[in-house]
C-alpha cells in the first residue's frame, strides 16, 4: 500500500474532537511510554500537550543524545537554477513572478562548489525549480559529476522524478532526497498549486517511495508550515516518515519543519506557527521516532536555532544562500529570505558552545 | 605473567575498546583514551575526512592506539567491503569492524550479510571483527569465515540497557575459539565488569562514555570496571550452588 492510500484513511477523521478528548493523564502516560503509536503522536501535537513541553523536552533531549550523541551534521543548500513552470502561490520562483532567471553552467557551479568546500562542508543539497526543459535530469546528472569532486554526500531537492530517473541520479552519486509535500491536505494543496505539473498531489506524495525503491540512502520529508493547520500537517509528516521507515527499514529517514519565510510575491502565511508550536512539533516527533533525523534550516533565526540544538535537531544548514550563483557574487533574487545569516565557522562555534560537535562529513558515496 | 589479549598478531593489555561516534568534541577523544588506558579505538569511515584535518575524527586517535575503522552506514556485504577497502586505502590500517545494518529503527546487525563481508575481507588480509547478534551458528560461521574475534551486542546500540543477551553471549564464550568482545548496549561500568567476569575478552563502549556528564571520569570508571571484571574472571569466580556448602563438610571423615 502506498502512502497515498495510507493517507486516505484519515480523510474523514475529526481531528478537533480527538484533540478535545485528550486529557492530562493521557499526555503524562504517553510521555512515559517507550514506544508511541500514531495516536500517541497526535496527542502530543494537541493543544492539551502544550503545558507538558518541558517534560517532552527533557525526554526528547535524552533520546536524541542516546541515539545520535552530541553531534549536529552540517550541510548547505546550493541553488542550481530558478527556472520554474509552477505557480505555487507561496514561492518566489513561481513562473508569474518577474524575477531574473538564472541557471549555473558547469564552470560557475565548480566555482560555487569550491567556495563551499573551502569551509570544510562535505554534505551538499542541490536545488532547482521545476523545469524539465531548463533543468532536465541530464543537467542534474552533469552537475552531480562536478560536485562529486568536492563533496562526499550529495542530496537533491528538485521536482519529483520517476523511479528510473532517481536510479540514474543515484548511480551518478546522489545519496539523499529532500522533498516537501508542502501541504498534506489534498484540497488545500489544490488551492495553493493553481497550475503546473506540481498540481499532481499523488505523484509528489509518492516520490520518496520511488526514490527508496531506486535505492536512495536517505530521505527527508516535510510540510511547509504556515499553509494549513500545523498540528495536522505535523501529524501527516510524522506518519509519512514512519511509513517510509517501516516500508524501507534500511533508509535514513528525517523530517524538516520549515516555516514560511518572506519571499518575492509577498504571500502571507495562512496560519501562524509560533516558536512554541515549532518546538512542540519537534519534541512530539522525537518521542514518536527516536531515531528519526530532524533538520533545521537557516529559515529560522539564529537565537532560536541555538536553542533547538538541544531539543532533538540532528542536522542544520549553515552558510546558506537561496539565490542562484549567490556565493560567487552573482546577484539574483533568492527563493525566500534566510534568517540565520551566520557563516560556517560561526555556526560551528555556536554548536560547540552548546556542548555539541558540528560534523562536516557523515557519509561518502561508495 | 602479564595477561594479554592477542588479536591479529597485536598484543593488547587493555580490554576496553572505545567507540567515537557520539562525543561532543573530537578533542575529548585523546583525553578519554588516556583516562581509561584504551588501546583500540573504532572510528566510522563515514566520519573520516582526510582533507579537513581540523575536524577529521581519525586525527584525534593517538598514534599508539590501534585505529579500527568501522563500516557504519553499510547496508549489505558489498558496501561493507567497499568501505573497508576505502579505509585501508586511506591509511587506516587493516583492522576493520564490520557493521552491516539494514534496520534503522533498532540498528540491529544483519548477521547474514556480516558473514559474507567477513569472508571476503578476511581473505584479503584484513583483521576482521564483526559486530553481530549473538547466535552460536552465526558465530561458528564467522570463525570459518576467518574473523579475528566476534563482537556480539549486549543490547541495541546506544540503548544503555546492559547485558540483555547474557545467556547467548555466555554460550559464545564457551563455544567459540575466538575472543568474544561485547559490543553495544553496555550502559554502566558494572555491566562491563559483569561481561568481563563471564569471560568476555573485551568490551566496546561508546554511548555510555561519550554522553556521560563527565566523559573522562566515566572512561576511567569503565577502565577500572573492565580490569576488575577481568581479574575476577582470572581469579576463578566461586561456583553458585543451590545448597549451602559448609566450609567444614560433615562427610569429610569418609575415606575411599
Ligand atoms: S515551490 Fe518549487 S515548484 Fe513551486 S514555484 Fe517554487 S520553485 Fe517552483
Amino acid at each position: 500500500m502506498s502512502f497515498y492510500e495510507e493517507r486516505q484513511r484519515y480523510n474523514h477523521f475529526d481531528f478537533e474532537s480527538y484533540f478535545e478528548q485528550i486529557t492530562d493523564a493521557d499526555i503524562e502516560k504517553i510521555i512515559g511510554k517507550s514506544r508511541l503509536t500514531e495516536w500517541d503522536y497526535l496527542a502530543l501535537l494537541s493543544p492539551r500537550a502544550e503545558k507538558y513541553l518541558e517534560e517532552m523536552a527533557q525526554k526528547a533531549h535524552r533520546l536524541t543524545v542516546q541515539h545520535f550523541g552530541r553531534v549536529i551534521l552540517l550541510y548547505t543548500p546550493l541553488y542550481l537554477a530558478n527556472y520554474c513552470i509552477n505557480r505555487c502561490v507561496y514561492c518566489g520562483f513561481q513562473v508569474l513572478n518577474n524575477i531574473e532567471r538564472k541557471k549555473l553552467n558547469l564552470t560557475e557551479l565548480a566555482r560555487e562548489a569550491e567556495i563551499i568546500a573551502a569551509t570544510g562542508l562535505k554534505h551538499i543539497l542541490i536545488l532547482t525549480g521545476e523545469s524539465r526543459r531548463e533543468s532536465p535530469v541530464s543537467y542534474l546528472r552533469a552537475c552531480v559529476d562536478v560536485l562529486r569532486k568536492y563533496f562526499t554526500s550529495i542530496s537533491i531537492e528538485v521536482y519529483p522524478l520517476q523511479e528510473e530517473e532517481y536510479a540514474e541520479l543515484i548511480s551518478a552519486g546522489v545519496d539523499g532526497l529532500t522533498i516537501y509535500q508542502e501541504v498534506y491536505d489534498e484540497e488545500v494543496y489544490a488551492q495553493l498549486h493553481p497550475a503546473g505539473p506540481k498540481r499532481n498531489y499523488r505523484f509528489r506524495l509518492e516520490a520518496p517511495e520511488r526514490a527508496c525503491r531506486a535505492g536512495m540512502r536517505a530521505v527527508n520529508v516535510g510540510a511547509l508550515l504556515g499553509l494549513n493547520s500545523w498540528r495536522t500537517e505535523a501529524f501527516f509528516t510524522g506518519l509519512h516518515a514512519n511509513y517510509l521507515q517501516n516500508t524501507f527499514p534500511e533508509i535514513e529517514v528525517s523530517i524538516s519543519p520549515p516555516r514560511l519565510r518572506p519571499s518575492p510575491g509577498g504571500f502571507q502565511p495562512r496560519v501562524e506557527v509560533s516558536d512554541k508550536n515549532l518546538v512542540q512539533y519537534i519534541l512530539a516527533f522525537r518521542l514518536f521516532m527516536p531515531r528519526g533525523g530532524i533538520t533545521i534550516s537557516t529559515r529560522e533565526r539564529a537565537e532560536l536555532r541555538d536553542h533547538l540544538v538541544r531539543l532533538g535537531v540532528t542536522k542544520m544548514s549553515a552558510g546558506s544562500c537561496t539565490a542562484v550563483g549567490g556565493r560567487s557574487g552573482h546577484d539574483s533574487t533568492g527563493q525566500f529570505e534566510i534568517s540565520d545569516e551566520r557563516n560556517v565557522p560561526e555556526i560551528a562555534r555556536m554548536i560547540y558552545a552548546q556542548g555539541y560537535q558540528p560534523v562536516y562529513k557523515d557519509w561518502q558515496v561508495l | 605473567m602479564q595477561d594479554v589479549l592477542t588479536i591479529g598478531g597485536r598484543e593488547l593489555t587493555s580490554r576496553l575498546f572505545l567507540g567515537t561516534g557520539k562525543f561532543a568534541a573530537n578533542k575529548l577523544i585523546p583525553e578519554v583514551v588516556k583516562a581509561a588506558g584504551v588501546q583500540v579505538v573504532t572510528v566510522a569511515l563515514r566520519r573520516v575526512d582526510p582533507e579537513y584535518e581540523e575536524e577529521n575524527i581519525a586525527a584525534y586517535v593517538p598514534r599508539d592506539c590501534i585505529l579500527m575503522p568501522n563500516t557504519s552506514g553499510a547496508r549489505n556485504a558489498q558496501e561493507a567491503v567497499r568501505i573497508a577497502r576505502l579505509a585501508r586505502a586511506a591509511g587506516c590500517g587493516n583492522w576493520v569492524k564490520i557493521e552491516v545494518i539494514t534496520d534503522n529503527r533498532y540498528l540491529l546487525p544483519d548477521n547474514y550479510e556480516t558473514i559474507k563481508a567477513t569472508e571476503i575481507l578476511a581473505a584479503e588480509g584484513f583483521v576482521v571483527l564483526p559486530y553481530m547478534s549473538p547466535d552460536l551458528m552465526v558465530a561458528k560461521k564467522l570463525v570459518e569465515a576467518g574473523a579475528a574475534a566476534v563482537m556480539p551486542l549486549g543490547a541495541p546500540i546506544g540503548s544503555n540497557r546492559g547485558l540483555k543477551t547474557k545467556e547467548l553471549v555466555r554460550i559464545l564464550i564457551e563455544e567459540i575459539p575466538l575472543p568474544v568482545i561485547v559490543d553495544a548496549g553496555l550502559g554502566r561500568p558494572s555491566e562491563a565488569a559483569e561481561a568481563m567476569e563471564m569471560g568476555a575478552a573485551a568490551v566496546l563502549v561508546n554511548t555510555a562514555i561519550a554522553t556521560a556528564r563527565d566523559p573522562i571520569a566515566m572512561a576511567r570508571a569503565f577502565g577500572l570496571a573492565v580490569e576488575a571484571g577481568r581479574q575476577a574472571y582470572l581469579a576463578g569466580l566461586g561456583e553458585t550452588t543451590v545448597y549451602a556448602r559448609a566450609s567444614s563438610p560433615l562427610t569429610g571423615f569418609l575415606r575411599d
